[in-house]
């Protein structure tokens, strides 16, 4: 049996490591609860996201957290662009061809960045990479605090955009009654463009908090978006507060199987959670009755 | 103040609309009547945006609405208040009367709010509740709240009555009859063909996506192909 520090010390990294995780959720249980589609492209838009910071800090010798303000912005564009001009168009309103259509893009998004960076698993070192902090006896790492906060903080933001401005008030209204919401002048179109943004506006905030640890490659989104989705199932399809407790959750979960059944196991806890949540309570934590 | 002329709509190829001619002058109370199915609420789409017109026109103060988007059709001060309501479960009652002025009278919102809340005293008493935990009679308070909330010019109220009791029923018809009274101008789109007669100035009956009757409320409900069709008389 391990000691108890160590168990503690697991289940703070734990907690880091889900606050990134849950920041990724968020965008996606965010689509999900406007849009009502799941985004097969959330993945491959967070590798571009993840290179772009590995570009410019590379191009331009910016630190990954100086990126975070304006790629949050690039990032809002692309995503209100992507559904403004394609997904949108191209879906017809019909759900299924919306799934296709970001399966499409995902291809597309991944294939890109084949082309452009190879298939090279790539990191970016910081000065700080591998500074710690030491809080009693545990010792945590800098890059994963800073991550976490800039993730709490993001998601913080973002809730109070939506429960205090007109248009995060829209975009709720026409989560759940989009011709309610037309008849109140509300543009459907620009909402659920504006959503998808914001969707990918969180991924250029987890990529900047990400990448002064971990590595890139154009597959990596697919690493993520598999626990994304376990999160999103667990906190309830479309819960922006689901998704961030799912998130610390599956933090937690991942790093305790990973303790106990080694490192290279550490994901089948996640899983499990999966299969459980699905098997007692598929509406999630915080989920909506259907 | 609104003019439609010759209106035909419909879903796919699907005919609903076969050119509906009304008109609705300032200060009206007008009541468009029919049966299920007849096409009332796919006119209500058609003038309020959600759905394109195929042929004929619509006017409103003069301007055509055919090409326009919803948003702008609100923006012009013609609001709906749609049949099933349509409030947003999911929000509180003050947050789905703030998005009644999303579109128009943003400006006048905390002042708006107020007399909506001296209109319907309940929807104070309700203001920290979700919406969707309301009374059906306090949800189609708050639908018609929200879209007071607009500064309507042109209020279209789609089945009001429906899926109240008797005692509520004739508690929303004053109500419409009030705010008519404060100078609204109203379509009142009914099955309710009784109550609504004695409520408006002028009528359409809609038939088959058609007018078939149209007149004085009081012609209209004296006419015996009405009284035969929807009364048993």
């Amino acid at each position: 049996m391990y000691s108890p520090d160590i168990i503690i010390e697991a289940l703070l990294n734990g907690l880091l490591t889900g606050a990134i995780y849950a920041l990724v959720a968020l965008g996606l249980t965010l689509v999900y609860g406007v849009l009502h589609i799941i985004n097969f492209a959330h993945g491959a838009l967070l590798a571009a996201a993840m290179f772009a910071v590995l570009l410019i800090n590379q191009l331009f010798g910016v630190d990954p957290y100086v990126q975070i303000p304006f790629l949050t912005v690039i990032f809002f564009a692309v995503g209100y662009g992507l559904q403004r001009l394609i997904i949108g168009p191209a879906s017809h309103g019909r759900d299924e061809n919306i799934l296709l259509v970001t399966l499409g893009l995902s291809i597309v998004i991944e294939n890109l960045l084949l082309a452009g960076f190879g298939s090279d698993t790539r990191s970016l070192n910081t000065d700080y990479s591998f500074n710690v902090y030491e809080v009693g006896p545990y010792l945590l790492s800098q890059v994963r605090v800073f991550g976490a906060a800039g993730a709490l903080v993001t998601a913080a933001l973002l809730w109070l955009f939506l429960s205090r401005s007109d248009t995060g008030k829209a975009i709720r209204a026409v989560a759940r009654e989009k011709i309610g919401a037309s008849l109140q002048g509300i543009d459907v179109a620009h909402v659920y463009a504006v959503t998808f943004g914001l969707g990918c506006a969180c991924l250029a905030v987890a990529a900047c908090l990400l990448l002064p640890t971990f590595y890139v490659n154009p597959k990596i989104g697919s690493a993520f978006v598999l626990v994304a989705f376990t999160i999103v199932v667990l906190g309830g399809m479309g819960s922006i507060v689901g998704a961030m407790l799912g998130g610390l959750i599956i933090g937690v979960v991942e790093s305790m199987s990973g303790l106990f059944l080694g490192e290279s196991l550490g994901q089948i806890g996640i899983f499990v959670i999966f299969i459980l949540t699905l098997l007692l309570r598929p509406t999630g934590l915080f989920g909506a009755k259907a | 103040m609104l003019e439609v002329e010759g209106l035909k709509a419909g879903y796919g190829s699907v005919e609903i609309l076969r050119g509906i001619d009304l008109s609705v002058k300032e200060g009206e109370i007008i009541a468009v009547l029919g049966s299920n199915g007849v096409g009332k609420t796919t006119l209500n789409m058609v003038l309020s945006g959600l759905l394109k017109a195929k042929g004929g026109d619509i006017r409103f103060e003069g301007r055509s609405l055919k090409t326009c988007s919803p948003g702008q059709i609100v923006a012009s001060g013609l609001i709906q208040v749609p049949e099933g309501r349509r409030i947003f479960p999911n929000m509180g009652v003050r947050e789905n009367l703030e998005l009644g002025s999303y579109g128009r009278a943003r400006q006048n919102r905390a002042q708006n709010l107020d007399k909506v809340f001296e209109t319907f005293p309940r929807l104070k008493e309700r203001i920290g509740q979700f919406a969707g935990t309301l009374s059906g009679g306090e949800q189609q308070m708050l639908a018609i709240g929200r879209g007071l909330m607009a500064e309507p010019k042109l209020l279209i109220l789609d089945e009001p009555s429906l899926g109240l009791s008797p005692l509520l029923v004739e508690e929303m018809f004053g109500l419409i009859k009030r705010l008519n009274g404060e100078g609204l101008t109203i379509m009142l789109v009914e099955q309710n063909v009784v109550q609504s007669l004695e409520l408006a100035t002028r009528a359409y009956v809609i038939e088959n996506g058609a007018v078939a009757i149209s007149g004085k409320a009081a012609n209209v409900a004296a006419d015996p192909e009405l009284r035969r069709t929807y009364l048993g008389l």
